[in-house]
């Protein structure tokens, strides 16, 4: 879809911002550009648009060299959202979305009829077409911004830290409003991050660039946690990348034990016999319903009569992550996690020791598989992904 | 005291005598002539400030040789420079003309570079992004983004002006510097302040259009962020 072809861009000045960079980005996904300032990632993304031109080497789009295409006319077919979202300050929020369409002489009436749909696509109310940039949020803003660079339809979206500017909670808001929309949309994105955690959690390929205007390696995110190319790559991914892998493994495939949960009506004296410290007790339907310690029951009745400690969060064995999971074993007061199915019915518990060693085993099975599946796969991939961040929570 | 009010009186007098009222030496007249000359200066001032300082703004080069110009032109005495056209010129409209547009270029020339210049650059940047030309550019986000910087320009010029335009009095023109110039030579004082008062009163009315101009056609969005600059 786009095409670097030894690409290289030098300043007079003898700086290179980038140095002899080939990449393909695949069509409909995500690819992130991540990198520590002064990497390059930002010239490479404003080289798909003419905005940089390089010094060496060809772009191509869908296998046009995008020198033969008039800068204007490339970019009105290039989605193009910046990080302060630049938006036009005289216009209104619906004449802002409607650029593009009235470059592209669509008349006003279609123009804006077109604005209005985008204005409710990325979540903004009706009544804001007629407010003008400054009276919105910065994280409004930004939704016109990505509004505005959909105008025409565009299969290719060029963004250049489009979230930074923001809080971390309007920052996370954001992000996930952006996987809903590429849900729906299957634009082919490039996106520009200094933040790692965000090129993991949005990319469906990450490049990963060093100081020079160097590609340091270009992979899945769960190849580029598991195998990082070299010490730049796993310095940059950061120390906690094992932790995050865990993101990318599936729970359903964690084993666990059902030998300590007891329904409401057993006797206390069943729970005794378990010699357990801690039962997970739970109703008709096998919901969870609290922990028992075992030493505190009273000397008779059923657990129904005990006081039960709170479960603390649960993991779905269909949806979670087994990040999810470690974390629902280490934030329970019995330090077991408890796995519930699709119904919300316990299927067993384990603790953090139990999970972390089925999660060594799985990486290691997985890495195997992810590099067979990892193109292929990506719709779910994109689950493990999203739920991993409801998980995190 | 009495004096004060004697002088407000004999002014007032001028003013509505019916004759200031009719004629080659009548207010509306002269008020026409000063209109003439005013307006004259300030189209081709606006033609050449205005040009100059889009151009300039938008490609950002020649900023340096923009300011030194403007601040040259500014340190030129309007009156010197009538004189010294009309002695190289002879006497005619031309001299009085140089000198007003020369007196009004300044303001219009860097309001306009300044106020294209301090577009934001993230705006400037996601416009060419979005694909528009250097035209498209220019017309549709740093016009309107500048324009009340532009219209300020305008404003001072045409303030400056409209109360400069009395020097064409002094090589023998028309306007309303005639009942200064006279006043003066007459020693007659009612004159020289009617005169006076008719330029300050078309001064508040210019001031007064401008808010108005500026009322309707610069974009509300840019109202809050236009004393910023």
């Amino acid at each position: 879809m786009i095409r670097f072809d030894a690409v290289s861009k030098n300043y007079p000045n003898g700086t290179t911002a980038v140095d002899e960079l080939s990449l393909e980005l695949a069509e409909g996904g995500i690819t992130v550009l991540v990198g520590p300032s002064g990497c390059g990632k930002t010239t490479t993304l404003r080289m798909v648009n003419r905005m940089v031109e390089p010094t060496a080497g060809t772009v191509s789009l869908r296998g046009q060299d995008i020198r033969e295409i008039a800068a204007p006319e490339l970019r009105r077919g290039i989605g193009y959202v910046i990080q302060h979202a630049g938006l036009f300050p005289h216009r209104t929020v619906l004449d802002n979305i409607a650029t593009v369409p009235l470059l592209l002489g669509w008349g006003k009436k279609k123009a804006r009829a077109r604005a209005a749909e985008l204005l409710e696509l990325v979540g903004l109310p009706g009544d804001m077409a007629k407010r003008y940039p400054y009276q919105l949020s910065g994280g409004q803003q930004q939704r016109v911004g990505v509004a505005r660079a959909l105008g025409a339809d565009p299969p290719v979206l060029l963004m250049d830290e489009p979230f930074s500017a923001v809080d971390p909670i309007v920052r996370g808001e954001l992000q996930a409003e952006f996987i809903r929309l590429q849900k729906e949309l299957h634009k082919t994105i490039v996106f520009v991050t200094h933040d790692i955690d965000e090129a993991i959690k949005l990319g469906d390929n990450i490049a990963v660039f060093r100081t020079g205007g160097k590609l340091a390696q270009f992979d899945t995110p769960e190849r580029l946690l598991a195998h990082p190319a070299d010490d730049f790559v796993a310095d940059f991914v950061g120390h906690d990348r094992g932790i995050r892998r865990l993101s990318f493994v599936k729970a359903a495939e964690l084993p666990l034990r059902e030998g300590t949960v007891l329904p409401a009506d057993s006797p206390v004296a069943r729970a005794r016999a378990l010699d357990e410290p801690w039962v997970l007790v739970v109703d008709d339907g096998r919901r969870p319903l609290g922990w028992a310690a075992v030493a505190e029951l009273p000397d008779g009745g059923t657990l129904a009569d005990a006081n039960l400690a709170p479960l603390g969060h649960t993991f779905s064995l269909v949806g979670d992550s087994a990040r999810a999971a470690l974390d629902a074993a280490l934030l329970s007061p019995s330090r077991l996690a408890v796995g519930v199915d699709a119904e919300g019915a316990v299927v067993g518990v384990a603790d953090a020791y139990e999970l972390s060693a089925a999660m060594a085993e799985d990486a290691a099975v997985g890495d195997a598989a992810v590099s067979d599946t990892a193109v292929s796969d990506e719709a779910e991939v994109r689950v493990a992904k999203s739920d991993a961040g409801g998980g995190e929570r | 005291m009495n004096d004060l009010l004697n002088q407000i009186e004999l002014v007032g007098d001028w003013l509505t005598s019916s004759q200031q009222w009719r004629g080659d030496d009548g207010i509306p007249h002269r008020l026409l002539e000063h209109l003439t000359y005013s307006g004259l200066s300030l189209l081709f001032a606006t033609l050449i400030g205005l040009s100059f300082g889009l151009l300039v703004g938008h490609t950002g080069r020649g900023a340096f040789a923009v300011a030194s110009v403007a601040n040259l032109a500014r340190a030129i005495p309007t009156f010197g420079l009538v004189v010294l056209v009309v002695t190289l010129a002879g006497l005619s409209t031309t001299p009085v003309l140089v000198a007003l547009v020369a007196l009004a270029v300044p303001p219009i020339l860097i309001n306009t570079f300044e106020g294209v210049r301090g577009v934001d650059p993230d705006t400037r940047d996601a416009a060419r992004g979005m694909g528009m030309t250097g035209w498209e550019v220019l017309l549709k986000v740093e016009v309107p983004m500048a324009l009340p910087l532009i219209l300020l320009g305008l404003r001072v010029a045409a303030i400056q002006v409209v109360a400069t335009a009395t020097v064409a009095a002094y090589p023998g023109l028309g306007g309303l510097g005639r009942f200064i110039v006279d006043g003066l030579a007459r020693n007659n004082y009612e004159l020289v302040i009617g005169g006076s008062a008719v330029v300050v009163v078309l001064a508040l009315v210019v001031q007064a259009v401008f808010t108005a101009l500026r009322r309707v056609i610069v974009s509300p969005g840019l109202q809050p962020s236009a004393t910023r600059s």
